[in-house]
Formats: structure tokens, sequence, C-alpha cells
């Protein structure tokens, strides 16, 4: 029972996004819809999964000396690998995520998990920790495209849901939800949602607001 | 090429637009000073990768580079990647011990910050966007340059907002990285209004 | 006598200490070619497939925009197949040239300094950097009498650079469609550009004015005369760019000069 702590932990008790702020960077470039967010998603646990399984059934072989340059060869080619895959069998979806496929090599959140669990322990928990830690990846993702794509454009999937007034319908899509600053926010919003739901991940006040209880309105 | 500095600063900075290293971003930017060390380390690391990795680019791995040697088929693009990223690791390892074995006081100021740079997806990120936007050798200099300034730019913005927030009484659950992340909202949003400057 | 048996020689390699100096070398090796093997396979067995994948959308976007231009359907009935001509224009030397245009490459040919010319800053509204010095177009015609001419162009949009064809009818100053054969910019925004609803608006615009000046423009908001396209709303960096490979490549560093000599009846096939 305690292997399967390793994947349900990061999901939402230890989320590598809210939490330990790993992987934003490409995370939230891709969330403007839901199908990219789900490829990238899709991508990032292959990646995540399978370097971990390797990186962790050869630790014992690697010299420290050369240690981090192993793991980044890696796992870039496994990203290299995954993104020719997507290239090949989902040409447009790969447009649309122009770059940011290749950014999982700089994703914090590969290399930390790599760095900080693989290289410590046996295939099977690393396997499931890396699983775990993907899916607290995706789930943040998706929650962040769902509402990208559902209000910025009305549709989810690309399938309407709320017919957009310019095909006649009555819903005006809110163009800030596509644009950067949106991701930003909602991110804000959803941690603030999370820690209102587990006060144990609020963190500390750097100082303490003295209130002068005789001041007196100037 | 003006049009293009400025872009790379401000109207698609690499933060704020493209959500570019945003770990570093939230991680360092808790006091101004760490974020200026980090900030200046980013512009000398970017105005040389980029540059730097658009040779690699152009000389070695686009299709017809080799074409002096009879082969001219072979397309190694999809090698790129790995290249950049080489290229990025061994340019800050150099970089370290340049600045130690001639600048030892510049290293002490720099050095342990470069090693985060590394892993940044800005610089990545900055290499990646030259190939697929087809820059020039030139304008991968402005535009590493510029773009260096712009995450620079931004980080120690932020972390002069997060060192006065910290006397603001802030709602617990948004403590931290949750005022961060609007913060940098409304920053985003403040860069967008130079989306539409052209010169 | 020393033991070649290669599976004690790994078991040895493996009982080896790992800061030992042969057995950093041998892993980085190992890794690397390992590595090197897995990437370089997959991108060789997935390469013909990338490429259909490619073509084909290059071709559903030329065959969509066929059955999007007016009176198309009847045109391409009437007449044989072989009357959309494809040819490779050389915009150097302004003559068709004999390059199969089903294997050129305009984008590579743009990157090699030996088939392209550096655009001087000045002129390069469009931010190309370079410009392929032959373009294949398309040309149609019914009987000796030209129809329509459709021809390649591109821009450096807001996030990537966007690539284009544009149809211009008989008299070469009205459009009769325009369609986005790639681009990649930001979803829901300027990407809208790939709509058939705004890539209906073009058919019927006028590029030049009286003077011969290249006019057409996207602009912000909607179009008051047929010189106007209306622009999509948050994504006026992306209908500049629009705007930009227009005028770019009808100008005198596109195929301006081509148009010229084509209109004045001046160029063997």
């Amino acid at each position: 029972m305690s292997a399967l702590r390793h994947l349900y932990g990061p999901i939402i008790d230890n989320n590598p996004i809210t939490l330990q702020i790993l992987g934003i960077c490409s995370a939230l470039a891709v969330t403007t819809s839901l199908t990219t967010s789900a490829v990238m998603s899709l991508a990032l646990i292959t990646v995540l999964v399978m370097s971990s399984l390797v990186i962790s059934t050869i630790r014992r072989h690697i010299p420290s000396a050369i240690r981090l340059i192993v793991q980044i060869t890696i796992i870039a080619s496994l990203v290299i690998v995954a993104d020719q895959i997507i290239q090949a069998f989902a040409f447009d979806i790969s447009q649309r995520l122009s770059i940011f496929v290749g950014l999982i090599v700089t994703n914090c959140l590969v290399l930390g998990r790599a760095e900080a669990f693989a290289m410590q322990n046996p295939p099977g928990p690393a396997v499931l920790d890396a699983l775990g830690n993907g899916l607290g990846y995706s789930l943040i993702l998706l929650i962040v495209g769902f509402i990208r794509e559902l209000l910025g454009a009305g549709t989810l999937f690309g399938l309407t849901v709320f017919p957009s007034v310019y095909d006649g319908g009555w819903f005006t899509p809110l163009n800030l939800m596509l644009l950067a600053p949106s991701a930003f926010f909602i991110l804000g919003l959803l941690i603030w949602a999370i820690r209102a739901l587990r006060p144990a991940q609020i963190e500390p006040s750097d100082y303490k607001i003295a209130i002068d209880p005789n001041r007196r309105a100037p | 090429m003006i049009d293009l500095f400025l872009r790379s600063i401000f109207a698609d900075n690499l933060i704020l637009s493209f959500f570019l290293g945003v770990c570093t971003f939230l991680a360092v930017s808790k006091r101004l000073d760490t974020a200026f060390g980090l900030g200046i380390a980013l512009i000398v690391v970017q105005t040389i990768t980029v540059p730097l990795n658009h040779l690699i680019l152009a000389r070695l791995l686009a299709p017809g580079a080799w074409s002096w040697l009879g082969l001219g088929d072979v397309d190694l693009t999809f090698l790129s990647l790995i290249a950049f990223i080489g290229v990025i690791a061994a340019t800050v390892q150099i970089l370290e011990l340049v600045l130690d074995r001639f600048v030892p006081a510049l290293y002490r100021a720099l050095g342990i910050y470069l090693p985060l740079i590394t892993v940044n997806c800005a610089i990545l990120g900055g290499s990646l966007f030259m190939a697929e936007r087809d820059y020039s050798f030139s304008e991968s200099v402005v535009f590493g340059f510029g773009g260096g300034i712009g995450w620079a730019l931004a980080i120690m913005g932020l972390a002069a907002i997060r060192e006065r927030l910290n006397y603001a009484d802030i709602p617990a659950g948004l403590r931290g990285l949750g005022m961060a992340f609007i913060v940098t909202g409304l920053m985003s949003m403040g860069f967008t209004a130079f989306a539409g400057v052209q010169l | 006598m020393p033991d070649l048996n290669p599976i004690s020689w790994w078991l040895k390699l493996l009982a080896l200490p790992n800061e030992s100096r042969t057995k950093t070398l041998v892993v980085a090796f190992l890794v690397s070619g390992i590595c090197a093997l897995v990437v370089s396979s997959a991108a060789v067995i997935l390469e013909p497939m990338q490429e259909a994948n490619r073509a084909a959308e290059r071709q559903a976007r030329l065959d969509a925009m066929m059955a999007a231009m007016p009176g198309m359907e009847e045109i391409l009935a009437e007449a044989d197949a072989d009357t959309l001509n494809s040819v490779v224009v050389d915009l150097k030397n302004i003559e068709m040239t004999e390059i199969d245009p089903s294997t050129f490459d305009m984008r590579a040919a743009a990157q090699d300094p030996e088939t392209s010319t550096i655009i001087p800053p000045e002129a390069d509204i469009a931010g190309l950097g370079r410009r392929a010095d032959y373009a294949p177009v398309h040309i149609l015609r019914s009987g000796d009498e030209l129809r329509l001419i459709i021809l390649p162009i591109s821009a450096s949009g807001y996030q990537s650079t966007i690539h284009a064809n544009l149809a211009l009818e008989a008299d070469l100053n009205t459009v009769a469609g325009l369609s986005i054969v790639e681009q990649g910019e930001t979803p829901g925004l300027g990407a809208r550009i790939e709509e058939p609803a705004w890539q209906a608006l073009w058919p019927g615009k006028k590029l030049a004015d009286k003077n011969g000046d290249i006019t057409l423009t996207v602009v912000r908001g909607r179009a008051t005369n047929e010189f106007e396209v209306d622009g999509i709303t948050g994504a006026t960096r992306t209908g500049n760019a629009v705007t930009e490979a227009v005028h770019f490549w009808l100008g005198e560093y596109g195929y301006g000069p081509f148009l010229d000599k084509l209109r004045a009846g001046a160029l063997e096939q």
C-alpha cells in the first residue's frame, strides 16, 4: 500500500505545480485549448515515466561526475522521440504546440524527479512516483486548459459548448482568456482554492503585520 | 532590427507572453539583489548561446549543410534540440571556468546563478524560437540580447513588487506563490500594451 | 591469457567503482551511443510519415482553396486537368524555369545563400530576411487565356512565420482568394486567420489603386472599401503581418516585376 502513496501523493497534496513550483514554464503556454493541454500532458507523462524508469534502472552505474549530463541526454532523446511521434501522428496539434514539446527537456519537473527520486529508488516506486507527478501536472494543465478554452472560445476539445456570437449564438468569447495574463490569474486563483481546502499548504508570513490598536486615522 | 530588439524586450517578453523560465522566475524573485544577479547572468548566457546555436544549426544541422562533403540531402534538424542543450550546458560550464580564472569578482557575484541557468526554459526557448522563426545571424544576436534584457527586466520588476508585498495584508491562502502569480498576470497585461508598437 | 568472454568482460565493467575513469568514459559513450541510435531511428522511421503529412496538408489546402474559388468548379470541369500548370518562376531574371515544381521546396531555397537574395532591410517589410530566388506558381488557363494565378506569400507574424497562397484573377489585380498554408499564431486570436469565414472576406478585393500602388490592407475593425479587409479583434499584429506579406510579395522584391511582364504578355512558357 505504501508504494501507492508515491502515486497519489503528488496529485493534490504535494502537487508539483502548485506547491513545488516545478515545470510551469511549458505548462502555461499550451493551455489555450483543452486538446493541446491533453497532448502536452500525455507527452510529459510518457517522457517522465520513461526517463524515471531508465535512470532508475541504471542508477547504480551512473558516475556522479557526469550524472546530470547523462540524465539530460536521456531526457532529451526521449523528448525528441516524443516530438517526432507527435509530428508523425498528430500533425496539426504538433504545429500548435510549436516549441513547447521541446521545452520538456528543461522542464524542471522531469529533471527534478530524476535527480530527487529516480536516482535513489528502484524502478517500481520510481515509475509510480513519475506517474503520480505526471498526473498531478496534467490535472492542473487540464483544469487551466478547460477554463481558458471554455471561456475564451466557448468550446471544449474544439466542439462548441457555448455557441459564440461569431456563429450567431449568444456567447461573447472573453479574448483575455486566450492571452498570457489569464493563465497566471487562473493559476494564482487555483492555488488559493487548493490552499483554502488544504490549509497546511499555506506559506508562513515573512513579516507579522502589526496594527497599533491606539492608532487613529489621520 | 530596432523593432525586433524592442519587440523581444517588451511585446514578445519571454516570461510574460511565452511563460519561459517561470520556474526560476518565481523561485528567485523574493529579493531584488538576487533577481538582479540572475537577470544579468541570463542576459550574458542568452546573448552568447542564441547566436552560437544559430551557427550550429546553419553550419551543421540544416538541410544541405554537409553538401561540401557531397551529402547534400542530409537533414539533421531533428538533432537540434539535443545540440542546443549541449551547447548551452557547455557554454555555462566554460563561462564559469573563464570567469573564475579571469574575473573572480564577477564570478563570486554570478557564480551561484550560472548552474541554474542551464535548466532555464528561457535559454533553450530563445534558441528554439530562433530556429523556428528563421532568424539570420545578426537577428539572432539582437534577439538573444533583447530577450535576455526582457527577462531580466521582468524578474527585477517582480522582485521589487514582492519586496513591497511583504508589508501587505494578503489573504492567507494567496500568500507567497498565489500572489506572485496574480502580480505576474498584471505585469503581463501591462506588457501586452506594447504589442501594438511598431517602429 | 586475456579474458575474451564478452559476458565476463561486461560483468567486470559493472563491478568497477563508479568513480573510475574507465567506467565514466564507457558509461558516457554507451549512453550517447544508445540515445543517438534511438533518436536517429525514430527520425528515420517517422520521416516519410511526417513528409506525407506535410504534403497532404499543402495539397488539401490548395484543393480547398480551388474549391472555394468562385466559378472554379465549372472552369475545372470544362477544362482538362492539364490546364492548371505549376511552374517554378525565377524571380531574379524574371523568367519561367524548368525546375520540377513537385519537388521544389521554396523554404529550403530561401535558406540557401545560392538560391536566395538578402532583402535590403528598408524593403524587408515582411521581416523575412532572405527571399528565395525561385517560387512555385500555379497558373490556370482556359485555352490560351489566363484565368487565375496562385502565388505563395509569407511574412513573419506575431509568433510564427505565416505562409499563405494568394490567388489573383486574370486582371492580376482582383483577389480571387487567400488561403493560409501554415501559421502558429495565438489560438483563438491570430490563428483565426485560418478560419474559412475570414478567408471568405478576400475574394473580390482589389490590390492596387489607380496609381498602381499596392493598397490592400487588413484594417482594424470593419472594412469600408474594396482595398480593405476586416481585421480580427485582438490580432492586430497578425493582420498587419498578412498586409505586409501582400505588400512585400506583390512589390518590387516579390512578384511585382514578374506580374508586370506577365501582364505585358512577354513571358514564354
